[in-house]
């Protein structure tokens, strides 16, 4: 790890001011993949601006139709939650199956979404549930949030203060691991809300979390797992590495798929 | 002394207090006063020619005290670091063995090799500083693929086709004979994946010259601390052994991959001296995966003739063993000595001739890692045999016992004269156990849901307590695997039992110590156990092969029993009785048919004391040594059934059921040897399912990390049944065998099998991930709509 200067602000709005002034700055959430970047010297930002100490960045309550999840909120906190629990069960599941305990007790869901690592869990569930990410200065949908590998919509000193889900009267989260670093190969959010059938993956794509179109159509007319029976997804597109082809990832996005709706649909 | 105690009791481990309170002493705990720290600067080219390396602005940086290159070593006269085994090849030449300086001279050969090493106050500091050397390297093609080696470009200028030795072993005509004899061949392509240790403990080393007396100590995480001073004198040139102390302290696991002598330590050890301060290194674990010697990787064809009635006639093999890009301490004996004399496996099998290349790639160095080419050899026999099973429409637990040795001693065509076993008794109790007479039903159970059931057999053998000293020699070894022991025995009766061998997480405190108290009559707690430190040690080989105990506590044995003589010669004076007439037993000396008797400790404060004797008729004192060199090898053996669900739809393998049954001979701690079955069977599900060092073709090593690296985790592995059987070793005084690396050596062949076995066809790779048992079903299920 190469030296750097430590700020610790009080609020979103001194965080910004912060990051506005250090140019090579990073804001520090949970710090779980940040920190063990730095140690590895990949990463040297100039300073770090820690949210750990920024109010009004934490909890979780349901607002009229919406669970609202504060950006600094743990992934344990997620995880046991009875409100996300009763509300979107899919999504306390998600949280549960986060790395190991030691990352959820530090990790956040905003910076989780912030980094948008091809591989994380949260991005696909904020995009199959139609999320709006809520910064300190706008919100933005998840289908325009996410942008690719590592890319989001926040632009330069833009900070997640919060993330709104819109309660869905079925989701659920099928992962299917890598076997080494055990995040997502193929991780697989499905969520139904009225008619509006969303399929997110993650781990599969080379260019990050998308919606599954094949999947999507699949189930847009009836949101059960046989719908799922002989679909196809094409695997252009997906990554393809030691641990698996991009075959193999196409033929996993249904098989996760289906159990998701599963799962979503068990009584 | 109790029963609860003594040999065969489940003691628990004296030792683990301190582990699991964090009062271990690890190298890394050690801290010397003004001590330095190391950081070497490594390759990141598997191979390249350093046209210009620029140390300059690196001295100049903060708190650096020295920046040391290859030229320094050459100045200093440091020889390079050795292989301690000598291999021939087929026409009798010697193998092509290249130089191995600890900091590279002139060139670099894999990813991870040491170009310089800059010491500093602190690590950060040193660190840094590294970052300011500037290399100007010539990058070569890196050589990863053992197939292309040898038309790839010399790594080493002694050895133009990258081929090591073509070594051969077996009588080929005989061979060639038995198989145009032959009413079936059954033939098999295999790959014994590359693996890497991962000892939870990284590798460390403290150097430390003392100028006023002119000795050096290296405290060093190291299975075999004697054998590190022996190369590090006689070889490297440090010091004379005098001169030279190596303490390997508590060490948080091996595996083999710290039997070995390193760069770094002994870079260290020579720096101390250089930068008058103590210097320490200690690996993060990248530089584990990169430069830790790694195991495996051997590319086999295999050919198995059998008779009309499915007996076996004769096994033909060739591999090619990746021996990486430097000849480390033992790498040459591992593919050779170490895996072809093990290919009659539990087998009567009347012709074998193996046929080994040991190869040099632009890779870490590739040696011993737990089992060390036996489980290279149990893999492909156990795959073949199971294979052939299947080809001939036998029953792969009937084709086995068909085939199994029966008479005993028997001797093998490839070195090994097996001294005793019991093959069948291991089968039997393993197929009661595995309740194999019901695998049909849970089969069908299993396809109800969609799933593939299927079980594997692995009846392995290897050869433990190496070795006897002679043998060994006459196969090129440069050392002899003797073991040697002290027993100290304190005025008052308490005991200190000095050991040659190392324990790194096998529990030796616990066993030496149950086996002293036993023997002598006393307290375990009375008992103490000394090693790792040659200034307190005489001399030892170490520990790897399952040779602690056959070796090891044969050594003690023979100190313990000329400790008791000794007593018996001290109690004949105190009791005023003939010598002959003094009995020992339970603790006491007594004289025969009389009530006079005097406990262990009394006769040791006579000794002590020496009241009741004179000099001149017995020497005052109670201490004996004693050195071991066993006569054979000593055979463990056993049966693992392995058996796996696996969903189709995503590959994955559950290991619903592991049935384990070994004959280790004697045992000392059934507790210990249990501990031992479950780790070795975690290691050897590793190499099957999990585990997987994979270079790209630009030798870069993509697995350098837990984000790539599988290593097993407790979810990965079912509840394994353990049984035992017992036939003892006849070649050593306790009858042990060894139990160290059964159950990786067992487990990878019982676990492919089981895959085999379930998705249908032979062509399942290790590691088998999900991936790849996702392509063999659909291989599987093409060749099921072809039916």
């Amino acid at each position: 790890m190469y030296a750097f200067n430590y700020h610790a602000p009080k609020t979103v709005r001194q965080a910004a001011t912060l990051l506005a002034k250090n140019e090579e700055g990073k804001v520090l959430a949970g710090g779980q993949t940040l920190l063990p970047t730095m140690k590895q010297r990949l990463a040297s930002p100039s300073a770090l601006i820690d949210l750990n100490h920024a109010e009004g960045m934490t909890g979780i309550e349901q607002k009229g139709r919406n669970i609202v999840i504060g950006a600094m909120t743990r992934h344990v906190e997620v995880a046991t939650s009875a409100v996300v629990k009763n509300a979107i069960p899919g999504l306390a599941a998600l949280a549960e199956g986060i790395g190991d305990a030691a990352v959820r007790n530090r990790g956040t869901i905003g910076g989780s979404i912030a980094n948008n690592d091809p591989a994380a869990d949260y991005p696909s569930a904020a995009l199959a549930l139609n999320a709006t990410i809520i910064t300190n200065k706008r919100k933005i949908t998840a289908d325009e949030f996410f942008q690719g590998m590592f890319a989001t919509a926040l632009e330069e000193g833009e900070i997640i203060v919060k993330v709104s889900f819109p309660i869905p009267s079925k989701a659920a989260y099928e992962k299917f691991p890598n076997p080494a670093s055990r995040y997502a190969l193929v991780g697989v959010f499905v969520a139904k809300k009225g008619s509006d059938v969303r399929v997110a993956v993650t781990g599969a794509g080379s260019n990050g979390v998308f919606r599954s179109k094949e999947c999507e159509a699949a189930l847009a007319s009836r949101f059960n797992a046989k719908a799922l029976d002989g679909v196809k997804v094409a695997a252009s597109g997906l990554n393809a590495d030691m641990h698996a082809s991009a075959d193999y990832r196409a033929h996993l996005i249904p098989v996760m798929a289906k159990r998701a709706v599963e799962k979503a649909t068990a009584k | 002394m109790s029963a609860k105690t003594g040999v065969g009791a489940p003691v628990l481990r004296k030792e683990d207090f301190r582990f699991i309170t964090g009062k271990g002493q690890y190298t890394d705990d050690i801290n010397r006063q003004d001590q330095a720290y190391a950081y070497f600067l490594r390759s990141p080219h598997a191979h390249a020619n350093i046209k210009k390396l620029d140390i300059s602005a690196a001295q100049k940086a903060p708190g650096v005290l020295g920046v040391l290159t290859g030229d320094d070593l050459a100045a200093d006269k440091i020889g390079g670091l050795i292989c301690g085994w000598m291999i021939h090849n087929k026409d009798g030449s010697p193998m092509k063995a290249g130089a191995h300086p600890a900091l590279a001279q002139g060139k670099v050969r894999y990813v991870g090799d040491h170009v310089a090493v800059v010491i500093a106050d602190t690590y950060a500091q040193a660190k840094d500083a590294a970052e300011k050397i500037i290399v100007d390297y010539q990058v070569l093609p890196a050589v990863v693929d053992m197939n292309k080696a040898k038309s790839a470009g010399a790594i080493h200028d002694v050895a133009p086709d990258n081929v090591v030795y073509d070594w051969h072993l077996g009588d080929k005509a005989a061979t060639d004979a038995a198989f145009s004899k032959a009413k079936h061949v059954t033939k098999i392509d295999l790959v014994n994946n590359r693996l890497i240790p991962n000892a939870m403990e990284p590798r460390a080393a403290i150097g430390d010259f003392d100028s006023g007396t002119g000795v050096y100590t290296l405290y060093t995480t190291s299975q075999n601390p004697h054998v590190a001073r022996l190369v590090l004198s006689a070889f490297v040139g440090i010091a004379p052994e005098h001169k030279l102390r190596v303490i390997a302290p508590d060490v948080g696991g091996g595996f083999g991959s710290k039997i070995f002598i390193y760069a770094e330590e002994t870079v260290c050890v020579w720096a101390s001296k250089k930068v008058g301060r103590p210097v320490k290194w200690t690996a993060d674990r990248t530089e584990a995966f990169l430069s830790d010697a790694h195991g495996r990787d051997h590319i086999s064809h295999a050919e198995l003739a059998l008779d009309d009635k499915g007996k076996i006639l004769g096994l033909r093999v060739k591999t090619k063993a990746n021996l990486g890009a430097y000849l480390s301490t033992f790498s040459s004996c591992v593919p050779t000595y170490l895996y072809a004399p093990l290919l009659s496996g539990q087998y009567d099998i009347p012709a074998i001739y193996a046929e080994v290349e040991g190869i040099y790639t632009t890779t870490a160095p590739v040696d011993a890692y737990r089992g060390a080419g036996r489980p290279e050899a149990t893999f492909l026999i156990e795959r073949i045999i199971e294979k052939a099973a299947r080809e001939t429409g036998s029953d792969p637990a009937m084709f086995r016992r068909k085939n199994f040795i029966k008479s005993f001693p028997h001797q093998t065509p490839v070195i090994m004269a097996y001294d005793t076993g019991n093959y069948t008794a291991s089968l039997d109790l393993a197929l009661e156990m595995a309740d194999y007479k019901n695998f049909a039903k849970r089969k069908k159970d299993s396809a109800k849901n969609g799933k593939l059931r299927g079980i594997g057999f692995s009846a392995y053998i290897e050869a433990c307590g190496i070795a006897p000293s002679a043998a060994v020699g006459s196969l090129g070894a440069g050392v002899g695997l003797w073991e040697s022991a002290e027993i100290r025995v304190n005025p008052v009766g308490t005991v200190e039992v000095l050991t040659g061998s190392h324990s790194h997480g096998q529990g030796h405190e616990t066993t030496f110590a149950q086996l002293v108290a036993d023997r002598l009559g006393i307290d375990i707690d009375s008992v103490a156990v000394v090693h790792g430190d040659t200034d307190k040690v005489q001399f030892g080989m170490g520990t790897y092969g399952s040779r602690s105990g056959a070796v090891g506590m044969s050594a003690i044995v023979k100190a313990v029993d000329k400790v008791i003589a000794k007593g018996k010669k001290v109690a004949a004076y105190a009791l005023e009785a003939a010598e002959k007439d003094i009995q020992f037993k339970d603790g006491r000396f007594s004289v025969a048919g009389t009530d006079k008797s005097l406990a262990f400790g009394e006769v040791a404060l006579q000794a002590y004391i020496a009241h009741k004797f004179n000099g001149q008729d017995l020497e005052p004192g109670l201490k004996e040594g004693a050195f071991y060199d066993p006569t054979n090898f000593t055979f463990p053996s056993g049966v693992h059934i392995c058996e796996v669900e696996i969903d189709p739809d995503t590959g994955t393998t559950d290991i619903v059921k592991w049935t384990a049954v070994d004959d280790f001979g004697n045992v000392i701690n059934p507790m210990i040897v249990e501990g031992q079955v479950h780790g070795g069977i975690a290691q050897g599900v590793g190499q099957a399912l999990l585990e997987g060092a994979h270079y790209n073709a630009d030798g870069q090593l993509v697995t350098a990390s837990y984000m790539d690296y599988t290593m097993p985790r407790a979810d990965d592995l079912p509840s394994f049944d353990v049984g035992m059987t017992n036939t003892p070793c006849t070649t050593n005084p306790l009858g042990i065998k060894g139990c160290g690396e059964a159950g990786a050596i067992a487990a990878p062949p019982a676990v492919i099998n089981a895959i085999t076995d379930a998705v249908g066809h032979e062509d399942v790779p290790m590691p088998a991930t999900p991936y790849a048992v996702w392509q063999a079903c659909q291989k599987g299920a093409r060749k099921l709509a072809a039916e």
